[in-house]
Formats: C-alpha cells, sequence, structure tokens
C-alpha cells in the first residue's frame, strides 16, 4: 500500500533546514522594514507563507481524495489522510502567528475583521470535525469513502467561506482595520518567494515523515500478525 | 533593530533550528527503520 | 422518468411516516417557541431588530438540526438503508428525496414559526422569507447529506452537529445578510449560488456514504 517516493526523506529534511534557516535570514537581516508596521509586519512573510500551504496542504488532501474515490488508489486514502493532518498543523500556525500579529499591530488578540483569521477558523473547525469523523468509523472501505468525501467538501467550503465572510464583513464591522499591503519589490518579493519555498518544502517534509511512521506502523502490525 | 527586536529574532531562530533538527533526526530513524522492517519481511516467509 | 418517480416515492414514504407518528415536527414547532422566549430573556434592554434578525438564524438552524437528527433514524433501526441501496435506484435518490422531506418539515415549521417571530419580536421583510427559503434549501441538502455521514459512524448524534455547523455557517452569514441589509442582492445571490454548488456536490458525491 506504500508509494515508491522519489526524494529519500534525509534529504528533504536537510533541504528543509537550509532553506527555512536562508528564510529566517532573509525576513530578520535583509529585507527592509515596513513604513506603517515596522518589525511586527515581518511575521507577515511566515503567516501568509504558512496560510498558502496550508490551502495547498487541504488541497492536495482533496487530490487525494479524489484519486481515492474515482481511481481506486490503494495509497491514497492515507495520504489524504496525513495531508489534511498536515493542513490542519500549518492552519493552527495561522491562527497562532495571526493572533500574535494582531495583538502587536492592533493590540487585541483576536481580530473578526481579519478575513483570513476567520476564514481558517471555519476552516479549522470543519476540518476538526474530519478527524472526529474519521476516528469514529472503524478503518476500512467505508472509512475511507466518508473522509474522502469530506475533504473533498472542504475544498469546495474554501472559496465559499472566504466569499461569506468578506460578505459578513458589510453587516458586522463598518470600521475595518485597513492594512497596507507590502509595496512588492526587490528584497520584500524575494524574501517572500523563500520564506513560501522553504514553508511549502517543510509541509512536505513533515508529510512525507508523517506518511512514512504511519505506513511503518501498519507494517510492523502486520508482521506482528502473520 | 531594538534589543526586544532582537530577542523575538532570536527566538523565531531557535525555535526553528531546533524544530528542523528534530525532524532531521526523525528522518533518518526513519530510514534506518524502514530498512530494518524490510529485512524482517524478508525473513518472515521462510519462517513459515 | 424513473428517477423522479423514485425520489416522489421515498419522501412519500417519509412524509407519511411523520404523518402518522407526529413526532418530529411538533417537537421542532415546540423547539422554536421555546427558542424565541429563550432569545427574548437573552437579549438586554436596547437591543437592536437586527440582533434579534440574528437570532432567528440561530434558531433556523437548530430547529433544522432537531429534523435532520431524526431523519435517518428509521432506516437505521430498521435497515431499510442496506434495502434502499440494494434496490435498482440511484443512490442520489435516496438523498433527494430525504431532503425534500425535511424541507418540507423545515417550511412546515416556519410557517408557523416566522409569523410568531413577527409577534414577539418585529416583522420580517420580503428578503428576509426569500432569504430563508433559499437558505432553508442548502440547509437541508447538506444537512441530509452529513445526516447520512453522521448515521454511519459510531458517534451517530454527537457527530451530526460538529459536520453540520461548519458547512451551516455560509448560509447563515447569507441568510443574516439578506435579512437585515438595505440591498439583499448579493446575499440572495450567494445563498443561490452555495445551494448549487454543494447541492451538486451532495448530489453526486452521496453514493459513496452509504456504499461500502
Amino acid at each position: 500500500m506504500a508509494r515508491k517516493h522519489r526524494i529519500p526523506l534525509p534529504a528533504l529534511a536537510v533541504a528543509s533546514l537550509v532553506l527555512v534557516t536562508l528564510a529566517l535570514v532573509l525576513v530578520f537581516f535583509v529585507a527592509p522594514n515596513d513604513a506603517d508596521q515596522g518589525f511586527s509586519q515581518r511575521i507577515f512573510y511566515f503567516h501568509v507563507s504558512i496560510a498558502f500551504t496550508s490551502y495547498l496542504c487541504f488541497g492536495a488532501g482533496a487530490w487525494k481524495a479524489l484519486r481515492h474515490l474515482w481511481k481506486r488508489d490503494p495509497a491514497a486514502d492515507l495520504e489524504s489522510y496525513v495531508a489534511v493532518h498536515q493542513g490542519v498543523i500549518f492552519g493552527s500556525l495561522v491562527l497562532l502567528t495571526g493572533s500574535i500579529w494582531a495583538k502587536i499591530s492592533w493590540g487585541h488578540w483576536w481580530l473578526w475583521s481579519e478575513n483570513q483569521l476567520v476564514l481558517f477558523l471555519v476552516l479549522f473547525l470543519f476540518y476538526a470535525a474530519y478527524f472526529m469523523l474519521r476516528f469514529s468509523v472503524d478503518p476500512g472501505p467505508q472509512r475511507a469513502n466518508l473522509s474522502a468525501v469530506y475533504a473533498l467538501f472542504g475544498v469546495v467550503l474554501v472559496p465559499v467561506s472566504f466569499m461569506a465572510i468578506r460578505l459578513a464583513q458589510h453587516f458586522i464591522h463598518p470600521v475595518v482595520f485597513t492594512r497596507h499591503g507590502a509595496a512588492f519589490g526587490g528584497w520584500i518579493l524575494a524574501t517572500y518567494l523563500v520564506a513560501q519555498f522553504a514553508v511549502i518544502l517543510l509541509a512536505y517534509t513533515l508529510y512525507r515523515v508523517e506518511l512514512a511512521g504511519k505506513l511503518l506502523d501498519l507494517r510492523i502490525r502486520a508482521l506482528r500478525l502473520a | 533593530m531594538s534589543t526586544a527586536e532582537k530577542y523575538v529574532t532570536a527566538a523565531y531562530c531557535v525555535v526553528f533550528g531546533l524544530v528542523l533538527l528534530y525532524v532531521v533526526i526523525i528522518a533518518l530513524k526513519m530510514q534506518r527503520l524502514e530498512r530494518d522492517v524490510e529485512a524482517l519481511e524478508e525473513k518472515r516467509p521462510s519462517d513459515g | 422518468m424513473s428517477y423522479l418517480s423514485d425520489v416522489r416515492a421515498l419522501a412519500r414514504k417519509d412524509l407519511l411516516l411523520e404523518l402518522r407518528a407526529r413526532d418530529t415536527l411538533p417537537a421542532m414547532l415546540l423547539f422554536v417557541v421555546a427558542v424565541f422566549v429563550v432569545f427574548h430573556f437573552s437579549l438586554p434592554e436596547g437591543s437592536s431588530d437586527v440582533a434579534a434578525s440574528g437570532l432567528l438564524w440561530v434558531a433556523i438552524v437548530f430547529t433544522a438540526l432537531l429534523a435532520l437528527g431524526r431523519a435517518f433514524v428509521p432506516e437505521r433501526e430498521q435497515r431499510v438503508l442496506d434495502a434502499l441501496v440494494l434496490s435498482p435506484a440511484d443512490r442520489s435518490a435516496i438523498w433527494l428525496a430525504k431532503s425534500i422531506a425535511t424541507f418540507a418539515f423545515l417550511a412546515a415549521a416556519e410557517v408557523v414559526a416566522l409569523p410568531l417571530f413577527a409577534l414577539f419580536f418585529h416583522g420580517l421583510s420580503g428578503q428576509a422569507i426569500a432569504g430563508v427559503a433559499l437558505a432553508d434549501v442548502g440547509i437541508c441538502a447538506v444537512g441530509t447529506f452529513v445526516g447520512a455521514t453522521a448515521v454511519a459512524t459510531r458517534a451517530r448524534e454527537l457527530l451530526l452537529p460538529l459536520l453540520f455547523l461548519p458547512l451551516a455557517i455560509p448560509l447563515i452569514i447569507g441568510g443574516v445578510g439578506a435579512s437585515v441589509v438595505a440591498d439583499p442582492g448579493r446575499y440572495l445571490g450567494f445563498l443561490a449560488l452555495y445551494d448549487l454548488l454543494f447541492g451538486l456536490l451532495c448530489w453526486a458525491a452521496f453514493e459513496y456514504v452509504v456504499v461500502e
């Protein structure tokens, strides 16, 4: 039930280490200070990268889910589960880093006016229920089917929720905290790209690690029963 | 950078560094475990 | 077309069962009235009309949950779902029929609840009622789907609200928006989009929920 991956795990881990270190150096020492918010804006390089990576993970989970339902790929169910798991981990980090930024910038630990934060809160609720669903069914084809369908629902929910939350701001928050987008030039763009790629690589490494661990666990269990 | 900012930077770097070091260690351990399990799986059928 | 007659037969079964048992609908009505009374005491003096409008949606969603929790109980207890799956009917017909029946119950409850709300709190505009109608479609479509999923698990009724509420949040936003905003077009349009998207998704995916 395992897929043979081409890139060995230790190589991925070392590459992640190198790239994230580079990203940290760029974010804290090289990128220029934001005109409006100063130092605290730097957290955005990671906050945005982590958010995008989280969406990627949920997308990957939905893709694997589709492969399970449509192509009956035997490895896809576990891969979908691990991808969703990584998505939730990184999603929680979005909430954490976003909350820290909100406290530094606006003095509140939570801002209902921040669309990104509210969206991730809704997604967190949705995907947390994914795990409750999965652990409430015994392992087998039905659990795989139910999980796959739910993962697909999640991916449709992302744009729909985003639209809804934007609409909600009209009647919930007439006063919107405006945030200046960074003028994307030179070092700012380069730093962001490095940070983004570093976080994606880190997520993929963690995904491979968790997948390998789970597959190993299954094989050892099979050996014990044999 | 002010002192507070230096501490925040240092904290980020230390935390990330430790996490990534841990990931490298786990990755190496996982590779070794996989080799062991493969060896065990090859042995098993001969035991019957 | 045989598909539509399957749907009609299944929906008729659910409606007849309820007509004879008369347990779900009265419970929903009593629940809604009780919730309105609770709202009155929950809203402090000087709360705006808008706050009450918002709470109406809370009432609708939780009343719907009441009906949805009961929706698949007969199928599960008497193993009817297995029989239905074995029948030559398209599996999605099961979902469609159950959604239609649930919509009927919810609409019947709202026929009483909405005038009551107008009596207790404030009148409801045409746009609010349009919002309720559109949102009901989404609630029943997604709720039925999620109800079937929950029934397949060990946790069952415990899982239903957890699975349903995150999916219902966009509906609540659309509904509240349609009720309170001067120009509700965007919100009603959004509700219609939700109904279309998730309706299609539920219709296509229901097969995988009931089959191994």
